[in-house]
């Protein structure tokens, strides 16, 4: 009864919940396009587009991306041979008990007449599948807690997954291995299959052949048995119990527990410890299955659909509707691996930029919160936003992704997206916008200079001088604290030599493109070297010159003093940023 | 001859004919090419935002290809920059160098700046040598001119990079005189191609590009040469961009060095990925000799 009503009750919870992640998937907004659509719009287009795709040719795709990538997992086996056995391990001998074990009224049952839970192969499968599982585990947490590989994260959802499965599979060994010693199970089995009760000799025979060959453990029988007493047991065995027991051995994890604890196992029957195991083993179970939509374990679900909807989707011929559904559900298919982090391309900047979202797999979590929630404090978006900006849209971290998520997309489109903000964002003056050049085709007009613009706009708006054009300057007292903090690369404190002779700007290739040149450049390059030099700040930093340099080296390479004209733009540049940042 | 390849972030995302090209290239000249997975972005692209994670990311790959004892070979001239670079600084300030590596050593790994940095042009001008390649050159190019694209992070700053004469340097118009092609004087032969700006100021750096390729048109090319991802995407993709807003007067198709090097080797197109570039070049094996 009890076990019925939590079954139904998780069963419930589990329905209920897959229901509003379909509902999410449906309605969550990753593009901006995505905003004009309803959600009624995606799903009649989802529906179309998955029977249109079934009823093709396309199914081939569909049907080598569910061997390869789905059941083989090649993409995991291709990047890390050690994580592909921990997870093939876990997964395929997972999918084996359940259906074996936990389902076995409804398909072993039915698939074998003579099936039971005790019986050969079934009692020795349970265990090796059993022993997979832990062994899976084990190296789970061997490569999360142990091995550490750099910057791959652990969060709590992996922790989670861990130890529920840990639980489970725990739970079922010390079960069975209690069931094995228990004399309690035993005495009422004997009972009602046997017909024998406690004290008649063929009980105490029976007795003695189970204790000696099943691992039961009797309170009075013990060993050492005499020869014909063994032989009479295992006549009434034979005739009453061997239809329904193979030897407890081949348990081979269950049995040796029964002998490890064979000690207790008569408090452990009279505490009813087996029943307490079997209770935290099926609740354990209930509650993974009733959490599953919650969990990174959803990603049995999401992660195929994303691989097969990655496998015949395209981002110019394909619905925008199922684009935007095909997003938001990738945003449920990650599981966290870290296969994107390890060999994302500026993985390693984290060390000396401290945003966790410039790692591929935390920034995909914060992103669904971005998605999710809807108001955000500035402060925490607009890290998440620099993070997604600092990004070479190297592709690399989509190739791997054994969920097939296209996480550069993804990417692309919520960068877009959380542009709309109004934020500035300054790694966008910087050859990172690059890609977003090569893809202005793909953005509106008004859109794409819109964070170009706040961004330079934010940084003049700190600089009053530039602003006050007329204003007079007062050069002292230079900041000293400007002048100082030219260092970081040891060569831009070369500023100092500058004597205005202005070759510099004769050579700049960026000021040789206007005709009047300090009306858009604001000051010029040797203007900016004399602004260094007598530590102008607003001067040095509110120029448009800073962002549009080319970084060409004309300069530098042409100076007569030696003058590190370049190099120091590029440190005024960091400076710039971090002076923003500091406000 | 081993050099560990580097591509960078742009060359396997969107300019893989640039990979196969110099594969087949460096293979039938006899240079074997190492690929380290773990190889990161050079640095260049952050250097705006942070010095240290430039130099950072860019020393990654230094202790990397270290590590494999192996000298690097740099496709993109961006990178060859940003890794000569700091290379150069980790050598002047040890201060520097010694915190770097307290951060890669966390990883296992660190630079004692032990190897040499080649871009592909001066491994095939220095290592490979003129006179083998000349000897492997079976089908040399008649009549064709070309605009020969230095590339301002190859060229400059010359202290750090040493790559070649800054002013008047001839290491790659000699490269481009070996397939038998003519390697034309211009004006704005040592110019940058834009592609910084790009994405940052369109306009100006769009503008930069047009100059450049009408200079190159006007003083006879029927080709432009480079030999950089950045360069090369700025003159094919971004060319087609400015192309399709109209006015054609400066349009020249660009070729990547080792596509050229690599049909006068006798090397056929597909394997040099021609039909990949943006902008058809097809019609430059009408200038190879029978």
């Amino acid at each position: 009864m009890f076990y019925d009503i939590s079954l139904y009750i998780s069963l419930a919870i589990f329905i209920i919940g897959l229901i509003y992640k379909i509902c999410r998937w449906l309605s969550r907004k990753t593009t901006l396009e995505a905003k004009d659509i309803p959600a009624s719009k995606r799903l009649s287009s989802a529906i179309k587009g998955i029977v249109v795709t079934i009823f093709s040719l396309k199914i081939l795709t569909l049907i080598k991306v569910f061997f390869l990538d789905i059941i083989i997992q090649r993409k995991v086996l291709q990047e890390d041979s050690f994580r592909w056995l921990t997870h093939i391990f876990i997964y395929v001998a997972f999918i084996l008990l359940l259906l074996m074990h936990a389902l076995d009224k409804f398909i072993t049952s039915a698939l074998f007449s003579s099936y039971s839970a005790t019986l050969n192969p079934f009692l020795f499968l349970r265990d090796l599948f059993g022993a997979l599982v832990i062994i899976g585990i084990c190296m789970a947490i061997y490569r999360r807690f142990i091995l550490k590989p750099t910057r791959i994260k652990t969060n709590p959802m992996d922790t989670y997954a861990i130890i529920i499965l840990a639980i489970i599979m725990l739970s079922g060994i010390l079960l069975e291995g209690a069931k094995i010693g228990s004399y309690a199970i035993y005495k009422n089995m004997v009972t009602d299959y046997a017909g024998l009760e406690e004290g008649e000799e063929d009980f105490k025979a029976l007795t003695a052949f189970w204790v000696a060959k099943f691992g039961t453990i009797s309170p009075d029988i013990k060993a050492p048995f005499k020869d014909e007493m063994l032989e009479a047991g295992k006549e009434i065995h034979e005739m009453s119990c061997s239809g329904c027991h193979s030897r407890a051995q081949w348990a081979f994890i269950g049995y040796p527990v029964a002998k490890a604890f064979k000690g207790a196992a008569l408090t452990f029957d009279k505490a009813g410890v087996h029943t307490l195991l079997l209770y935290i083993h099926f609740l354990a179970c209930f509650i993974g299955l009733a959490y599953l939509p919650f969990s990174k374990f959803l990603h049995i679900i999401t992660s195929p659909l994303s691989l097969l909807a990655n496998s015949v989707m395209d981002k110019e011929k394909s619905d925008p509707a199922n684009i935007a559904t095909r997003q938001a559900l990738e945003l449920d298919a990650c599981t966290h691996c870290g296969a994107c982090t390890s060999r994302c391309s500026v993985g390693i900047i984290i060390e000396q930029i401290e945003n966790i979202n410039i790692l591929p797999s935390e920034k995909i979590q914060s992103l669904k919160a971005v998605v999710s929630r809807k108001e955000m404090e500035e402060k925490d978006f607009r890290i998440i936003l620099d993070g997604a900006y600092l990004c070479t849209n190297c592709h690399r971290c989509t190739d791997v992704c054994p969920a097939g998520i296209n996480l550069e997309e993804l990417w692309f489109n919520m960068r877009e997206d959380m542009f709309q903000k109004d934020y500035p964002e300054f790694s966008v003056l910087s050859p990172l916008s690059f890609y977003r050049g090569l893809m202005r085709e793909t953005i509106e007009q008004k859109d794409y200079k819109k964070p170009l613009n706040l961004a330079r706009e934010a940084i003049a708006s700190k600089c009053d001088l530039m602003k006050t054009p007329d204003k007079v300057v007062s050069l002292t007292p230079a900041d000293k604290e400007l002048q100082g903090s030219l260092v970081l690369s040891d060569q831009a404190s070369t500023f100092q030599g500058c004597f205005g002779c202005q070759t510099c700007t004769n050579v700049c290739p960026v000021v040789a493109s206007y005709e009047n040149p300090k009306e858009v450049l604001g000051m010029l390059p040797h203007q900016i070297m004399y602004a260094a030099g007598l530590g102008v700040r607003d001067l040095a930093f509110g120029s448009n010159m800073l962002w549009d340099c080319l970084t060409c080296y004309q300069c530098q390479e042409q100076c007569p003093q030696g003058v590190h004209v370049t190099d120091v733009l590029y440190e005024l540049k960091n400076l710039a940023i971090r002076n923003v940042y500091k406000d | 001859m081993k050099f560990a390849l580097f591509l960078g972030c742009n060359i396997p995302a969107r300019l893989t004919q640039y990979e196969s090209s110099s594969r087949a290239v460096l293979e039938r000249l006899g240079v074997e090419l190492v690929e380290i997975k773990e190889f990161n972005c050079c640095g260049y692209p952050l250097r705006n935002i942070d010095f240290k994670a430039s130099i950072l990311a860019s020393a990654r790959n230094l202790a990397l290809a270290e590590k494999e004892n192996l000298n690097m070979a740099v496709l993109c001239k961006c990178g060859f920059g940003m890794l000569k670079h700091a290379d150069y600084l980790m050598k002047e300030d040890s201060s520097l160098l010694k915190e770097i590596n307290t951060t890669l050593k966390e990883e296992g790994i660190e630079y004692k700046g032990g190897i040499e940095i080649r871009h592909l042009l001066s491994v095939l001008y220095h290592d490979v040598g003129i006179d083998t390649i000349k000897e492997k050159i079976t089908r040399p190019f008649k009549d064709l001119k070309i605009a020969t694209h230095y590339g301002c992070h190859a060229l400059r700053p010359s202290e750090v990079v040493k790559f070649d004469d800054p002013v008047n340097p001839t290491l790659f118009d000699n490269l481009v005189s070996l397939t038998g092609a003519e390697s034309i004087d211009w004006e704005k032969r040592l110019d940058c191609c834009g592609a910084p700006l790009f994405g940052v100021n369109d306009d100006l750096s769009m503008d930069l590009t047009e100059k450049k390729l009408l200079d190159a048109k006007q003083s006879g090319a029927d080709f432009l040469c480079d030999a950089c991802s950045y360069c090369h995407i700025q003159f094919d993709t971004v060319q087609s961009m400015i192309n399709s807003k109209g006015g054609k007067n400066h349009a020249l198709p660009p070729i990547l060095y080792p596509q050229l090097l690599g049909l006068s080797l006798g090397i056929d197109g597909d394997t040099l990925g021609l039909g990949e570039n943006k902008i058809d070049i097809t019609s430059i094996e009408g200038f190879l000799s029978e």
